[in-house]
């Protein structure tokens, strides 16, 4: 019997409705136990020494005092936490992206960061849609869903997408724009890395369901006739 | 042109309006000019007006306001459900219903189809074409 498991114990002084007990003082001293207690401890109730509270430091008077009084903020224990995620967008879903470059695209959702937002690959060999950051305010979510199992995505967080910081450079006199900027522009080669693995076991499981490679493919749009508040997606 | 479908005790009929809409009923009783006395196997037999209602072809055999035991065992004799759903009618309403339930997958999925089956037509039909002409 281990002393995690007790049973949630029952109140000792139900209500009759709210604000009233169902039993008084005497009754409920008597159901306690506390003439128990008193009865063991020789007629009294037990007692124990406080602890001896270490004497608090002399605290000097403060030399400045406001000639107002000085307004105190209201304390705010909010946390701060990642916006609470459509019980429809789990990971795996295919979304529609409707905003942006790759509007009307279909994607593979992976995970929320702990911005908010959500990260999503096309799969890049399919649709042309890198490792990417959507927020779920821009995505339709279908309820056609991906096994996403075998991928691993725990490498990937903001700071991944961050723009890069660069060092700050003593400003020179003659080649200002020149060797720095065209370095910048190419994608690592660590990050085509990240999308290859990724999309590897990402396309292995869509190509087992017949059409939705071509699916990811397409682009979505609205056709003569559909109405978007009668759609299931 | 006379009437075919007359509002009779066991008419099948379709709701049209309100919370029962689409569901098929048989009308056991008539209240009055407006109203009648309709029950379903799945749900609590009530008063519907006739404007709520579309009659249908089929009707059953029962007595006025059977009871529930009994307007199912009727039911069931006379095989309602598989003869609305081989209907006309109550086929174009199975395919409503599919098309309005339809995944976005789905609609992509039979763009493919229509699209190969148009093919596969047009194929057929320029080699028909090409047999006439020559």
């Amino acid at each position: 019997m281990a002393p995690q498991q007790r049973k949630p114990h029952v109140c000792r002084n139900p209500d009759l409705i709210r604000g009233v007990g169902k039993y008084s003082r005497s009754k409920m001293y008597h159901k306690r136990g506390l003439w128990a207690i008193k009865a063991k401890n020789g007629g009294a109730f037990p007692k124990h020494e406080k602890k001896a509270v270490a004497a608090a430091p002399a605290e000097k008077p403060p030399k400045f005092y406001p000639a107002d009084d000085v307004k105190k903020p209201l304390v705010n224990k909010r946390k701060a936490r990642p916006t609470k995620l459509r019980a429809s967008i789990t990971p795996g879903t295919v979304l529609i992206v409707l905003a942006g470059r790759f509007k009307g695209k279909r994607v593979v959702f992976l995970k929320q960061l702990t911005s908010g937002l959500l990260l999503v690959t096309g799969p890049f060999k399919i649709n042309g849609i890198p490792l990417r950051r959507v927020n779920q305010s821009y995505v339709i979510a279908t309820s056609t869903k991906v096994d996403i199992s075998g991928v691993n995505v725990e490498k990937f967080d903001d700071k991944y997408f961050g723009k890069k910081v660069e060092k700050k450079k003593k400003k020179g006199e003659g080649e200002f724009f020149e060797a720095e900027k065209e370095e910048k522009n190419t994608l690592p080669q660590e990050k085509k890395d990240d999308q290859k693995s990724v999309d590897a076991a990402l396309i292995q499981c869509i190509e087992a369901v017949p059409d939705l490679k071509s699916y990811l493919g397409a682009r979505f749009s609205l056709k003569a006739g559909m109405k978007p508040h009668e759609l299931v997606f | 042109m006379p009437f075919k479908r007359y509002v009779e005790v066991g008419r099948i009929a379709l709701v049209n309006y309100g919370k029962d809409y689409g569901k098929l009923v048989v009308i056991v009783d008539v209240i009055d000019q407006n109203r009648a006395l309709v029950d379903a196997p799945d749900m609590v037999r009530g008063q519907m007006n006739f404007k709520r209602l579309t009659l249908t072809d089929i009707k059953i055999d029962i007595k006025r306001v059977p009871n529930k035991k009994t307007l199912i065992a009727a039911l069931e004799a006379a095989d309602v459900k598989n003869k609305w759903e081989s209907s006309s009618w109550g086929r174009k309403l199975i395919v409503q219903k599919k098309r309005a339930s339809l995944n976005d997958f789905d609609r992509f999925k039979i763009m493919l189809a229509k699209i190969k089956k148009a093919g596969v037509v047009r194929q057929e039909l320029a080699k028909l074409k090409k047999e006439t002409t020559c």
